[in-house]
């Protein structure tokens, strides 16, 4: 009852943001803002910031605000580090009433003057959060003044929690990073086969497993931004000679810019599941035109696919058939996953994202079967309604989502900040089958 | 990752390293999840919302729904008023809770929204309710926004509407898990006396997996009952800092007398609250609870030789200290340490009653133990602490891992948010039961780490 009349009264501005495939000629509307009064899925300005930026092992992260924003986002984004563990701690303004009236431009400075003296970093990143935003504290000033005191760098963060969504953070924390990269006047030439890998956070140790790929067709990779970099490593960004972007939604701006001031090159790539990892290491090679490395990325991809291959077809057979449903962040997960679950067996029957764009919802409509169901910032209402209509029998999301699914008595796995196994490259597919295999085939849904 | 952490103590006055608070949204929204049929609403950005989402989910486990204003550029210069007016019309249309309950943020807060009077002139379906509380973030800590909304509960709902008071109490438990919750209850139906347990998590956020998704769970204190908090006899609140508050506006309000005591952690704090029930209700201790003290007694004296003088830090939510504090103190541990990050005074809004400091200072001075109290502190500080003057074991919530790591102590995990570790929102720490279980967790980290740490010839069988 109460599910007949919900629907029926679903607003209209958001019917437009949900389709099924083959039934509606409309587009899906994306990249809007929420309706006011919806049980969002979705972040804000600064959590899109943060979520980028973060994984720069080395630098002080400090978030300009009441304690709440920092607290939040504690050691939350499981990117792993090879060297220091800096940016694994805590650390906020913690304005109060008085820094709201009297502005907390003095605090601000506090703060990094004896953050600065606690722990040796070359880089601070001061986030903005929204009451910063309100009260109109001079950030930039703040962090001049700051840099020239201790002579590191000192970069503002421009992300007011209200002035757009999670992308818009996304865009913020670029800016921050391309502030960081650019070159001194002597600058740094170019070196040949030297890529940077952009949108990749080093969840679970994934940067590291791409690296070695790329290692093995004769590519290094200059610097990942963000997942286990450091302030050397960034700086020298500018020397790579090519750069590729996993996550999309979160870099394309970076490597946009990077191309218009640097004149460095960007390819889309995506190392989630077989298919895509070939393919995009064939797009690298092919993108250098060299015939060695080509040669090379085939003998990889045939060794590693002959490698999981037995691994992967032993989970097809008891996954075939199963139904899957997807409500993720970006846009290139999303797409990826619909292939890696075909690649096990898997229907796609539902699938979703937070901040997915148009040209990304375009191809996602291309590669889906007709009558899944295709839907923009979610709310818990929509993905239960569609998870059960559809028959779905895997939810795969974040945080948010998994008790939702399995309160349904729906298997669950998390494809964000809390997954524990890498998922990326070769290996990574078969780790997703295996996790695949680990919920859906448990006995603990014979008691539901 | 603490290994820059100095043993040397300087004032720092740049704000928090490592906190151990967080702001005060996330306790009024889990506050509103204890009214049966509430959707919990932040005005504000949509990152607040989805932070405290996560974090509560991240604790309970379980599907945690509240809704946002979705602010955006134009809502904070000209004013949230539009978003909240069409969000109430939305929140009913879609979700149709029974109640809505509207907390601020620091950024509804600055740019002044005036809530009482959109809430007035808003589209409010027939029988349908809207309540609000301010929670700039700003303010206090978590346990300040619980407080606060809490407290509005009363404000809006509480109502005196018989000439004489019925013979049943107001529990105000505090920001407890819903485990806590539930034996709070127990305890009171074991006793005999009729009550009204506000705000009240059970079978909301700990609610049984059926295979169906419900919005609107069992549990929570259902509105009439809220209404009728007015015409109880007495309140009893549980830990002044998240409690006291709507307590004593209820006593204003309706004329109910408010008492207020430690969160019933540990032998002294629940012996105290039932002696309050039963002076008020003169009714006997039923032996169920006399033997239930009996046994905690007993494991006490069974195990009394393993915690006696060992160095404890605590830290965590004022009134979860302070009661533990209280409760190792009467196992013979000494707790050197305690720290909180709720600040002393709440502030202008959240006028909390209760001195963590002078309270907690008082509990060690009655024990002859000299120790470190600080409230409005950071774990930062609680690590330089413990490198000054080394304790047995750590208590506290999931962030307390790291000094544990660093110091290679044994942890015993209590309070919010626990991120790493299940099933605690289950099970209670609150009453004799609660005691028992505490000691359990206190005595097995305790005896691990004598088990990890013993030589061969050491190793021993019975311990």
């Amino acid at each position: 009852m109460r599910e007949a009349a919900l629907w029926d009264m679903v607003l209209k501005e958001r019917k437009n943001s949900i389709i099924t495939k083959g039934k509606q000629k409309n587009q899906l509307k994306c990249d809007t803002d929420s309706v006011a009064g919806c049980v969002s899925q979705r972040a804000c300005v600064y959590c899109g910031a943060r979520v980028v930026l973060n994984p720069v092992t080395d630098a002080i992260h400090l978030v300009h605000g009441p304690i709440g924003c920092a607290s939040y986002t504690w050691d939350i984004r499981g990117s792993l580090s090879s060297g220091s563990e800096l940016y694994r701690n805590s650390f906020s303004t913690d304005l109060k009433e008085q820094d709201v009236i009297f502005g907390g431009e003095k605090k601000l400075a506090r703060a990094i003057d004896e953050l600065v003296a606690q722990y040796p970093a070359k880089v601070v990143f001061v986030y903005s959060t929204c009451i910063v935003g309100v009260i109109g504290d001079d950030l930039e000033a703040v962090c001049k003044a700051a840099a020239a005191r201790h002579q590191i760098e000192v970069i503002p963060v421009q992300s007011s929690g209200f002035a757009g969504n999670k992308a818009a953070g996304y865009r913020a924390a670029c800016d921050a990073l391309l502030r960081l990269i650019q070159p001194t006047q002597t600058g740094i030439s170019a070196r040949a086969n030297t890529i940077n890998y952009l949108g990749d956070f080093n969840l679970a140790g994934e940067v590291w497993i791409i690296k070695n790929y790329l290692r093995q067709i004769g590519v290094e990779v200059n610097v990942a931004f963000t997942g286990d970099s450091d302030y050397e490593a960034l700086k020298n960004a500018t020397a790579a000679s090519l750069n590729i972007i996993q996550c999309a939604g979160s870099m394309i701006y970076l490597a946009q810019r990077m191309k218009e001031l640097y004149g460095i090159p960007y390819l889309n790539i995506s190392f989630l599941g077989l298919e895509d990892t070939a393919e995009s290491l064939r797009k690298i090679a092919s993108h250098f035109g060299d015939e060695e490395m080509k040669r090379r990325v085939e003998e990889l991809v045939a060794r590693e696919t002959a490698r999981v291959k037995p691994t992967l077809e032993w989970y097809r057979r008891r996954l075939q058939g199963k139904k899957a449903a997807i409500y993720v962040g970006g846009g290139f997960k999303a797409i990826s996953l619909i292939k890696q679950f075909r690649e096990i067996g898997i229907d796609v029957v539902m699938i979703g994202t937070q901040t997915g764009r148009k040209e990304e919802y375009e191809i996602i409509n291309e590669l889906v079967d007709d009558g899944t169901v295709i839907l923009d910032d979610a709310n818990p209402s929509e993905l239960e309604k569609f998870m059960v209509e559809k028959g779905a029998h895997l939810l795969v999301g974040g945080v948010k989502e998994r008790p939702l699914a399995y309160k349904l008595g729906i298997a669950f796995i998390d494809h964000n900040h809390d997954r524990k196994h890498p998922l990326s490259g070769f290996v990574g597919a078969v780790n997703l089958a295996k996790e695949v295999y680990t919920t859906l085939c448990s006995p603990v849904w014979q008691y539901v | 990752m603490l290994d820059c952490t100095p043993k040397e103590i300087k004032t720092r006055t740049g704000g928090v390293i490592n906190p151990a608070k967080t702001c005060q949204p996330i306790g009024a929204m889990y506050a509103a999840l204890g009214i049966h049929k509430c959707l919990p609403h932040s005005h504000g950005s949509q990152g607040c919302c989805s932070y405290h989402r996560m974090h509560l989910t991240r604790h309970f486990r379980d599907p945690i729904m509240a809704s946002t204003s979705s602010f955006t550029e134009g809502a904070s210069v000209f004013g949230g008023g539009a978003n909240l007016k069409t969000a109430i019309k939305n929140v009913f249309a879609i979700y149709n809770p029974d109640i809505m309950a509207v907390h601020t943020t620091c950024l509804s807060e600055t740019i002044g929204d005036d809530l009482p009077t959109l809430i007035r002139t808003a589209e409010i379906p027939e029988g349908k309710l809207v309540i609000h509380t301010n929670t700039p973030s700003y303010q206090g800590s978590h346990i300040t926004g619980f407080s606060n909304m809490t407290k509005s509960m009363v404000n809006y709902l509480s109502e005196a509407t018989l000439e004489s008071k019925k013979e049943q109490v107001n529990v105000i438990p505090g920001f407890v898990n819903p485990g806590d919750m539930r034996e709070m209850k127990r305890i009171l139906r074991t006793m005999g006396i009729k009550f009204i347990l506000f705000p009240d998590t059970s079978g909301v956020v700990d609610s049984p997996m059926t295979g169906e998704y419900v919005m609107y769970p069992r549990g929570g204190t259902r509105l009439a009952d809220l209404k009728d908090t007015g015409n109880s006899k007495v309140t009893v609140a549980l830990g002044s800092y998240a409690s006291a508050d709507a307590a004593n506006q209820l006593e204003r309000k309706c004329d109910v007398p408010a008492i207020v005591l430690k969160t019933p952690i540990g032998i002294k704090a629940t012996d105290q609250l039932l002696m309050a029930l039963r002076s008020q209700f003169t009714v006997e201790i039923p032996y169920e609870l006399e033997e239930e003290r009996g046994q905690l007694v007993d494991i006490m004296t069974d195990t009394h030789f393993h915690f006696h003088g060992k160095k404890v830090a605590i830290f965590g939510d004022p009134d979860i200290v302070l009661a533990m504090t209280e409760f190792v103190l009467s196992l013979g541990m000494q707790p050197i340490h305690v720290l909180t990050g709720t600040p002393a005074t709440g502030g202008a809004i959240g006028t909390m009653v209760g001195n963590f400091e002078d309270e907690v200072q008082g509990l060690l001075k009655e024990a002859g133990i000299a120790g470190k109290v600080k409230a409005g502190g950071d774990l930062f500080e609680l690590h330089q602490w413990i490198k000054n003057e080394k304790v047995d074991l750590l208590i506290g919530n999931t962030y307390g891992k790291y000094i544990a790591r660093a110091e290679d102590l044994p942890f015993v995990r209590l309070g919010f948010p626990i991120l790493d570790r299940s099933v605690h929102s289950y099970l209670p720490v609150v009453g004799y039961k609660g005691a028992m279980r505490l000691i359990e967790m206190i005595s097995n980290a305790l005896l691990e780490r004598a088990d990890r740490d013993a030589k061969d010839e050491d190793f021993e069988l019975v311990m």
